[in-house]
């Protein structure tokens, strides 16, 4: 513990910045890492550019990692950071427009050269010519001090020596938000067994920075945050990826199904494909394919006998995907596609975060094509989106869409870790004997017969004897599943693919209206659920009534939907596209929903989204 | 995952593997003898019905699935090598065959069928290459020759055609054979050596579209020239082309490559390998050099046509080791994992309770 002064603080947000190669990314993770074992609630956004190692100390290669935390729970990474971690010129030019006035600025003043300064157009150095007067500046020479403070201990070269300073920045805010730096001191020693040297230049380092916060004059006093109050349990930090390819092991346990995953590289979803390539413990097949669309082939022909197949992918991955996932809707086999959005059209902002696949997810494929389509909301809700996707997809023989983001995927928070037990029944039957007569009275197998319930139709595996058949793209007979030219026939199919998909069990929305008096709805989908849930928060602080739902099922949309947009004065409807499902309300229920949207890759403002709604308010009460 | 009925057990025949389905191909189709074929060939592997897939893309050749009793997909345009690749992988109790023409395999599904040869999937492919696109009546193929008049090129074809059997073996192919659609008793020995194989086997079935490219193949197909022409590969044997007393032999050139020269030019003393030396076919050997050599003899011209198999090389198979490794790692673990591991798998190395 530190001898000086500690200040309570109910919340701080934190933003490590800095060059791509300088660690930023690892050190938020274990400072996160660290913060959430003290049993505060968080929310994290890391932002990167999509180029590995940019030209060094340029504004392109600046990366970055925030961190939201708090004694209560925490909804959002944070609109604006308290603290400015910057390890170069170009991280503090490049965030330096996020940070309120009075906030803090830990800069690395060794990296504030000449040099570095003209890179990113400063004329003078701000640490020294008063223009960041109107914030608490605390320049540290981060890397000479790791480079003095390994100087007698270790062996390795000076670059290696200053590869550490992202050690001793953690261990200095460590120190600075009484954080215990052991485990980190743990997880270095895991990472780094094979290399001693560099594993004791971490430790020293990291120990360095503690210590310098102790000793120097710079800091006079520390603060700390007291855990949130949550519900008991087991838990741990989860991202979207991990949660998502987790759900999806745990899915494939409860179905008894073996998990077969078809995919190609891309960001941000590869991390799924990563993760899930280690997990063959658990009987996981990961198949990384040429192509998007042999990635989702490759899913398709393991569905077809028998396995669990999905695919992982980002919106340019999904458009190649199309075709396939039309033969996946009219072979109705069970199918789990896994769109992790990012900045689009085409190559767009391969590492920002977007919601603007919707449509493409709903309607992007020839003919009446429909799919079901979930949304989570959070990083830790995409364990759970990926049980649903399983059951669905299991149960109704459908291809089944998850719409994460690029914000869930690589954003993490606190998880109630459940118990696999607790977990809903996913068994799967397959059909193994006839069931259908021929006209002269002998059994035979009508592929496209379909349970009076679900409208699914049997999944016959290859292999079992006397059920052989043949399924394909062309349109074929109701029942038989023969090929089909015949209008009614065509007519009907369409129409019965289509009631299928509508006919799929999706739990209603919940309105959160605690006053009951509120005349405005704000209504959201996927990850935009956290800051519109600290905008409604905030606005009812204020003292006013909103009410709040969020939609996870895109398709089919709940039964309720339409009472519940109807039941209100205005409905407004943030999104990270143009008004994509706005659109789609406003056609299916003659409701004038407001659309707000913005498409700057980066999650909204929980303050921009207050003021949206304080101006709705204000135009409904006028 | 298969599934015993305790049906009857009885001997398989033609008519087993005959489905119900209209077969509609063009009359005097090569397709239809491709088909007579296959069905006559599925019996004798003594393998039950129920496990053998037929998958197919899109074109002519693809709807084949729909006449044989099995189970099959017909599926979109050149994809079936990847749809395949995963059911092999996930299925290695079944038998899957692809079935593709020029265009679906070579055009829109070339990506496909190159990696699925390099990975080695344990795939039987039967490309029927008729030089055209037939479904779509009557464009130019990828392996249609360079000036060849159809709908879509009313001057010629300007694209340099694709040798199928040299672009598989330039993709690592483990076996690699060519048959005439019309020569049963090779296409049957093919499939036979083909099922025998681990990995994926590539049959180039020349094929006649009588309505859009009829006659493509009349040069190897007509008595008379057809002895000249077709070279008919036998392992451990020289290669060699035309009647006796105007017999050919495979030898190798100076400067790499082959060329048929005449018997009696030829210098049996020169050291095997070397230039003028007799070309042993030995479709075993590692190097597929040979193998290259031979499938370069082809060309639009038709002067020289290797048929019979090429290439029959032992590499393990992806789907194998894909298997393998899952194996190893459930096997390493002690088993298939229960509720317990599952929930030590989610909680991760770094947890906290919150009492």
């Amino acid at each position: 513990m530190s001898s000086k002064p500690v200040q309570t603080l109910r919340r701080v947000v934190i933003r490590f910045a800095g060059d791509s190669g300088d660690g930023m990314q690892l050190t938020g993770d274990r400072f996160t890492s660290d913060t959430a074992r003290l049993g505060n609630d968080l929310s994290t956004l890391p932002n990167f550019p999509a180029e590995i190692r940019a030209p060094q100390g340029t504004l392109p290669g600046v990366s970055s990692f925030q961190l939201h935390f708090a004694d209560h729970d925490v909804l959002t990474p944070g609109d604006a950071p308290d603290v400015l971690v910057a390890m170069n010129p170009a991280a503090l030019r490049a965030n330096l427009a996020d940070l309120p006035r009075g906030a803090t600025i830990i800069a690395n003043s060794d990296e504030f050269t000449t040099r570095n300064l003209a890179k990113v157009g400063y004329q003078t150095n701000p640490l020294e010519d008063g223009s960041l007067d109107s914030w608490q500046v605390h320049p540290v020479a981060l890397t000479s001090i790791t480079v003095e403070a390994l100087a007698t201990t270790s062996a390795l070269t000076r670059k290696e020596k200053e590869r550490a300073k992202n050690m001793f920045a953690l261990g200095l805010l460590s120190w600075m938000y009484s954080r215990p730096i052991e485990p980190t001191e743990a997880f270095l020693a895991g990472k780094f067994t094979s290399k001693p040297e560099v594993l004791a230049a971490n430790v020293a380092a990291l120990r360095a920075g503690w210590n310098f916060g102790e000793t120097t004059e710079e800091f006079a006093s520390t603060y700390a945050v007291s855990p949130a109050p949550m519900a008991a349990g087991t838990y741990r930090n989860v991202t979207g990826n991990t949660a998502l390819a987790l759900g999806l092991v745990a899915a494939a346990h409860r179905s008894g199904l073996p998990l077969v995953l078809g995919s190609y590289p891309i960001t941000p979803a590869s991390d799924i494909l990563h993760t899930l390539s280690g997990l063959k413990r658990f009987g996981v097949t990961t198949l990384q394919a040429e192509d998007e669309i042999a990635a989702v082939g490759m899913a398709l022909g393991a569905s077809f006998g028998g396995a669990l197949g999905v695919t992982s992918t980002s919106g340019p991955g999904l458009a190649l995907k199309a075709e396939t996932i039309g033969l996946a809707v009219s072979l109705e086999l069970p199918l789990v596609v896994i769109d992790v959005q990012r900045g689009g059209p085409s190559t767009g902002l391969p590492t920002k975060t977007e919601q603007a696949d919707l449509l493409q997810a709903l309607h992007g494929r020839n003919g009446e094509s429909p799919v079901a389509v979930i949304a989570p909301q959070t990083p830790a809700d995409c364990f759970d989106a990926a049980l649903d996707a399983v059951r669905i997809a299991t149960t109704y023989r459908t291809p089944v869409l998850v719409l994460s983001d690029g914000y869930l995927a690589n954003g993490s928070e606190p998880w109630s870790v459940p118990a696999i037990a607790d977990l809903p029944e996913l068994t799967v039957e397959f059909t193994t004997e006839p069931n259908a007569v021929t006209p002269d009275g002998s059994p035979t197998f009508h592929p496209y017969a379909r349970d009076p319930l679900t409208l699914a139709r049997p999944w016959a595996l290859p292999g079992t004897p006397g059920l052989e058949h043949r399924i394909g793209g062309i349109e074929k007979a109701d029942l038989t599943g023969d090929i089909s030219y015949d209008p009614a026939n065509h007519d009907r199919m369409v129409r019965l693919r289509q009631a299928k998909i509508d006919g799929i069990t999706v739990p209603d929305i919940v309105v959160d209206d605690p006053s009951g008096s509120a005349k405005v709805l704000l209504l959201g989908w996927g990850s935009t659920y956290g800051p519109i849930a600290a905008a409604v928060r905030a606005v009812r602080a204020a003292g006013h009534h909103v009410a709040r739902a969020h939609l996870r099922h895109l398709a089919p949309l709940p039964a309720n939907l339409g009472g519940v947009l109807t039941a209100y004065e205005r409905v407004v409807l943030p999104e990270m596209n143009l008004g994509q499902l706005a659109l789609l309300l406003r056609a299916r229920y003659l409701v004038d929903v407001r659309s707000h949207t913005a498409v700057r890759g980066v999650p909204f403002a929980t303050t921009e989204l207050g003021e949206v709604i304080l101006t709705h308010l204000s135009e409904v009460s006028a | 995952m298969s599934i015993d009925l305790g049906l009857p057990q009885r001997p398989l025949t033609k008519k087993d593997f005959t489905s119900d389905q209209e077969v509609r191909w063009c009359p005097g189709c090569g397709d239809y003898v491709i088909l007579a074929a296959v069905q006559a060939f599925l019996p004798e592997l003594g393998v039950p019905r129920e496990q053998v897939v037929f998958v197919s893309g899109i074109g002519c050749s693809s709807r084949f699935p729909y006449y044989v009793e099995t189970y099959g997909m017909h599926s979109i345009h050149g994809r079936a090598p990847a749809i395949a690749t995963g059911l092999a992988t996930s299925r290695p109790d079944l038998q899957v065959y692809v079935v593709t023409g020029d265009g679906d395999a070579l055009s829109i599904g070339g990506n496909h069928l190159i990696h699925a040869i390099r990975r080695n999937v344990n795939l039987t492919i039967l490309l029927f290459n008729n030089q055209i696109y037939g479904l779509t009546k009557g464009q130019y193929s990828p392996t249609s020759r360079v000036g060849q008049v159809t709908k879509s090129t009313p001057l010629g074809s300007v694209d340099t055609p694709f040798n199928p059997l040299s672009l598989a073996l330039g993709a690592e192919a483990t076996f690699v054979a060519r048959v005439m659609e019309s020569d049963r008793p090779l296409l049957m020995d093919v499939l036979r050596a083909a099922h025998e194989h681990q990995g994926t086997a590539l049959i180039e079935i020349y094929q006649n579209c009588p309505i859009f490219n009829d006659g493509a193949f009349d040069l190897i197909k007509d008595r008379s020239q057809q002895q000249a022409r077709l070279v008919r590969l036998q392992a451990g044997e020289e290669v060699v082309v035309g009647a006796e007393g105007e017999r050919k032999v495979l030898v190798r050139k100076a400067h790499g490559g082959v060329e048929f020269v005449d018997e009696a030019a030829v210098d049996r003393s020169a050291a095997p390998g070397a230039p003028g030396s007799v070309v042993v076919h030995d479709p075993t050997n590692p190097d597929p050099s040979d193998a290259f050599a031979i499938s370069r003899l082809d060309g639009p011209e038709m002067a020289h046509v290797p048929v019979g198999i090429f290439r029959r090389v032992s590499r393990p198979t992806y789907d194998d080791q894909v298997r393998e490794q899952v194996a190893s790692a459930l096997h390493a673990a002690g088993g298939a994992s229960g509720d317990a591991e599952l929930d030590q798998l989610l909680r991760g190395p770094d947890t906290w309770t919150v009492p």
